[in-house]
């Protein structure tokens, strides 16, 4: 096994890290835009609008990821034309990675903003409401403050689990740290190696992040 | 002042309100009276559209608020309430808590609120906690300051929905004062309450409901001492 293979091409690597976090920050910003909004469409008291969010949230986690990310770079542009994700910023193959992951976490996301929202007690919206607030003030004013506090550590779990699901784009070419990895492990013939350096900046970056969240938890904590 | 007629409510097939008829003229007190379940709390919430009756008028100064077109919103200022437990915002201090209806419902400049949010935390004495956030306070303290949050709105009438059970004993009585200085000043009062002392002491009539009706109602030297039904004389004797 020659490790200095990795010495040699950590760059390569590195790079593929970039474009794995960049793709873990878009699909987690469009996951959480996403999920907010159906874990509200979840709590309506329109039984469309309900069933509309809920059929979205069976979808999405009823089939596979991996299947969603190939149905929306293979699948849609059959139907759309093949430059829907032809974009100035970023390889085509990760824009369709990060809308494929960002639609799968907002169905997870959603159930974690519902169940934060349903976990404020129900005296709180019932003063607000007594004081003359909106439904719509006592959302933001009353029962989105407090679900706030609630939702931070599983979204931070949702987080890591984002980072490490990006692997699953490099089966679309987006050269990510898995695909680097793999990339490099075939020229050389040393698989062994470049896994091993890819899983060592993965568990690098998920351990940054668990510490960052378990310092979140602990400021909420103290707060409360 | 408020005047409900003919109301009625079901929780699912669970007749909660069998046609309540009650008046409470301007600057009277009532208590509601009654064993658990007998429908006091959802009474009391229909008389703000907490919930909504399912038949039967409810009259705010002659005004039918119960009637299709108003802007409910609004008209839930026209009663303060509080309740059992409270309910403050924990992720607001004192004056936050106070402030926010003044400012968001009513429109009022920040500054402006602040000042009228001082003058009722002075009157449950509880100025110098203005800073404070609720877990920072007791229980009884923290009643006040709900008190001080319906007081600050000017309503016109204020629903109280056993707004001394959840306490300590001995933090009862700095509510109760509260609201016995409220009485005094002339509000419009609806109590629901287990504090028979304090009704005594305070109301103009005393009412008592059972299994979703009204039984029997009089001014308390009368229910206390001589009630004429049955099942009133039943409940008094056993938390007299
Ligand atoms: N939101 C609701 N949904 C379904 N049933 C309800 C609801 N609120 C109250 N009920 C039912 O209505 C009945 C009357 O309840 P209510 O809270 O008005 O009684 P109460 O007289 O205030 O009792 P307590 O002294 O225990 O507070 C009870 O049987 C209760 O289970
Ligand atoms: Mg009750």
């Amino acid at each position: 096994m020659n490790y200095s293979l990795l010495l040699q091409h950590y760059d390569l690597l590195l790079i593929g890290a970039e474009l794995t976090v960049v793709m873990t920050v878009g699909s987690v910003t469009l996951g959480v835009i996403l999920g907010t909004v159906l874990g509200l469409m979840r709590l309506s008291a329109y039984r469309p609008v309900r069933w509309l969010a809920g059929l979205y949230l069976q979808i999405f986690r009823g089939t596979p990821m991996l299947l969603q990310i190939c149905f929306l770079y293979f699948a849609l542009p059959q139907i759309f034309g093949p430059t829907i994700w032809s974009n100035p910023f970023l390889p085509d193959a990760a824009l369709a990675g990060i809308v494929a992951l960002g639609l799968n976490s907002g169905a997870y996301i959603a159930e974690i903003i519902r169940s934060g929202i349903q976990g404020v007690d129900v005296g709180q919206t019932e003063a607000a409401r007594a004081l003359g607030l909106s439904h719509f003030q006592t959302m933001e004013l009353v029962v989105m403050p407090q679900a706030f506090r609630r939702v931070i550590p599983p979204l931070c779990n949702e987080f890591i689990v984002l980072l490490k699901d990006t692997s699953l784009v490099s089966a679309i070419g987006a050269k990510e740290l898995m695909y680097q990895a793999r990339a490099m492990g075939a020229k050389y013939y040393e698989y062994f190696v470049f896994m091993v350096g890819a899983a060592i900046v993965y568990f690098c970056l998920t351990f940054v992040l668990t510490r960052v969240s378990g310092y979140i938890e602990r400021r909420l904590a103290v707060s409360d | 002042m408020i005047k409900v007629s003919g109301l009625h409510k079901h929780f699912g097939a669970n007749h909660v309100l069998k046609g309540i008829d009650l008046e409470v003229p301007q600057g009277a007190v009532y208590c509601i009276i009654g064993p658990s379940g007998s429908g006091k709390s959802t009474l009391l919430r229909c008389m703000n559209l907490l919930e909504r009756p399912d038949k039967g008028h409810v009259f705010i100064d002659g005004k039918d608020i119960t009637a299709a077109g108003h802007d409910v919103d609004l008209l839930r200022t026209e009663a303060g309430m509080v309740f059992q437990r409270f309910n403050l915002f924990p992720h607001m201090t004192v004056l936050g808590n106070v402030t926010l209806a003044p400012v968001k419902v009513r429109k009022i400049p920040k500054k402006d609120a602040e000042k009228q949010a001082y003058e009722v935390l002075r009157r449950v004495g509880l100025e110098e906690k203005a800073l404070a956030y609720p877990r920072q306070l007791s229980g009884g303290q923290q009643q006040r300051v709900a008190i001080a949050r319906a007081l600050v709105m000017k309503p016109k009438l204020f629903l109280f929905d056993e707004p001394t059970s959840a306490l300590d004993p001995e933090l009862v009585g700095e509510v109760l004062d509260v609201m016995k200085d409220m009485a005094k000043e002339g509000a419009t009062m609806v109590v629901v309450t287990h504090e028979m002392q304090f009704a005594g002491e305070v109301a103009d009539e005393v009412v008592f409901m059972d299994e979703g009706a009204i039984v029997e109602m009089g001014p308390p030297g009368v229910m206390f001492s001589r009630p004429e039904n049955p099942r009133t004389k039943a409940f008094l004797d056993r938390i007299l």
